[in-house]
């Protein structure tokens, strides 16, 4: 295992704990929100697919970078509008 | 140049992690949203500006399609369907990190190390599971595969078959890093293993399911960052990992039942067989009234406490309770709901409904802020829920939801449950509260009852 891949389990590790403090603060009744808003959030696997779709020469990964690209934004796209529709209509009295 | 994209991809983190911080709240969690889209606008913008992206093409169409349909469902989508929606896009964002999985391993095989290999294989399986667990459970939320609990002999012993498959023809490609046809057997198996891991669940039981799909779609990206050695894919991933898992955690907790249970296939693996309905309505002697008796008891009240479930969902009942709050609130009558953690097919599934009929979310509250409350209530008005207000979780430990946390409905003066008709709930069993001197059935429809009641009370 080399020091560059030690760096990313540190990250990973820290981002967790870093989530968990992050959202145990969510009240119940975001969760709805909560789960389409991370889910969005998920959709940034977007940055591996751009850059399989914009390889210099076509070769399959293109191909499956780009449907990649479209599974990603629909989630990216379709997450957060969809999570603002809902967060527009949380009011208090 | 690099660099420049780096500090870009650690103020996107940051944008994300603040979004988040500022879903502590409603009044700030439109904002923390709009943030964390920023965030992701910032990822994407300095992606394209790798010096390894250097044609358009493909990339325009991906987005102008993926955008349309995106933007297109979020528009279009009910807030009653928001369960499957939400799983949908579990499921694409799964399908997203196993696809990119399967680019890279194309893109950089036989070339590929070690550490890389094992991501690889994880990306695919946990993105694999992602996709086609979230489509069973968005089939199941939709109605088009069965809500009930599927089981067939030999199940769980072909589940840890196929998972033996994928880590041995992963152990093979990450020895023998040449072999795409192995890394298709591992993206097909895990594909497999999503749909028979998820056809068990029940129907009731999606809003575990849901959270968990919604984690493991975090972590499919975070692996997919140790694909490609990106600390943003990784950050964002366990952020949402976390999410998930808390949420899971939650809603376990809602129904006393440990994780492990819900996922063999709910309340029916402890050995529990479901009463018929039959059976049930014979058991207990139940008081039924009018809409006119009903507004009658409502008219004499001061408080009343609403307990909203699944039912009211299915119903399309939330406008008409909006109206039935202000006409009640007008005679003065103080009116508040009481929201069970797993009331509904995912978490806040009934708060988003309320919402969307215009109720304050400050008349929501949740469980433990309201239970003690019940007992100096005129009446509880149960819409549409069953088993999270039956009183044998209490006490009676022959009941398969022994030690599930209840709504103390049955401690207030009067309960009016508003159900079609004495079908058991999810729990398969007779609900004992329906048989109490203090309860009321009010027979019919959500929607239709609650718009007669209104009627009748004004009429008053």
């Amino acid at each position: 295992m080399d020091f560059h891949f030690l760096m990313m389990i540190y990250v990973f590790v820290l981002a967790i704990f870093t989530g968990f403090e992050l959202i145990t603060k969510v009240p119940p009744t975001l969760h709805t929100p909560l789960m389409s808003g991370s889910n969005a959030i998920s959709g940034i696997t977007i940055v591996g697919a751009l850059l399989s779709a914009g390889m210099e020469e076509f070769t399959l990964s293109t191909i499956l970078g780009m449907l990649a690209v479209i599974f990603a934004m629909i989630n990216v796209v379709g997450g957060y509008l969809v999570t603002d529709r809902m967060l527009k209509m949380f009011k208090k009295k | 140049m690099d660099l420049i994209i780096e500090i870009a991809y650690l103020v996107s983190s940051v944008l994300f992690i603040m979004g988040l911080k500022k879903l502590s709240s409603p009044k700030t969690a439109r904002q923390g949203n709009f943030i964390s889209a920023v965030g992701m606008l910032l990822a994407i913008i300095v992606t394209l500006l790798d010096r390894h992206v250097l044609t358009y093409e493909w990339i325009i169409v991906g987005v102008i399609v993926g955008s349309s349909i995106g933007a297109l469902m979020a528009v279009k989508v009910p807030m009653t369907g928001m369960p499957q929606m939400v799983g949908l896009l579990n499921g694409f964002g799964g399908l997203a990190s196993t696809l990119v999985a399967l680019a890279e391993f194309d893109k950089i095989a036989p070339a590929i190390p070690l550490n890389t290999g094992i991501a690889i294989i994880l990306s695919l399986l946990i993105g694999g599971i992602t996709f086609t667990g979230s489509v069973i459970a968005f089939g199941k939320l939709q109605g088009l595969v069965t809500g009930k609990v599927v089981k067939y002999p030999g199940q769980h012993p072909l589940n840890a078959f196929l998972l033996l498959v994928v880590i041995a023809a992963g152990i093979y490609i990450v020895i023998n890093p040449d072999s795409f046809m192995f890394v298709l057997v591992v993206t097909g198996v895990s594909l497999v293993l999503g749909v028979l891991l998820v056809l068990p669940i029940g129907g009731a039981d999606m809003p575990v399911a849901i959270s968990l799909l919604n984690s493991y779609s975090g972590i499919a990206a975070s692996t997919t960052g140790f694909v490609l050695g990106n600390n943003e894919l990784i950050i964002a991933g366990a952020l949402v990992g976390a999410s998930g898992i808390i949420l899971t955690l939650i809603m376990c907790r809602g129904m006393n039942r440990s994780l492990m249970n819900v996922l063999l296939g709910g309340w029916e693996s402890a050995g529990v067989v479901p009463a018929q309905a039959s059976q049930t309505s014979a058991n207990i002697t139940v008081k039924s009234v009018d809409s006119e008796e009903a507004a009658m008891i409502f008219d004499a009240a001061q408080s009343v406490i609403i307990v909203p479930g699944y039912g009211m969902a299915v119903a399309q009942a939330q406008h008409a309770v909006r109206d039935l709050v202000n006409i009640l609130e007008k005679k003065g009558i103080l009116v508040r709901f009481a929201i069970h953690p797993v009331a509904g097919r995912m978490p806040g599934h009934m708060n988003v409904l309320l919402a969307e009929a215009n109720i304050p979310y400050d008349k929501l509250l949740a469980m433990e802020d309201i239970n003690d409350d019940f007992a100096n209530t005129d009446i509880s008005l149960i819409i549409g829920a069953n088993d999270v207000v039956n009183p044998a979780a209490r006490h009676d430990q022959a009941s398969p939801i022994y030690g599930m946390p209840i709504l103390n409905a049955d401690k207030s003066k009067t309960v009016v449950i508003i159900k079609r008709s004495m079908n058991p709930g999810y729990a398969g069993i007779e609900n004992e509260l329906f048989g109490y001197p203090n309860a009321l059935m009010y027979f019919g429809d959500a929607k239709e009852a609650i718009s007669k009641l209104s009627h009748e009370i004004k009429q008053l």
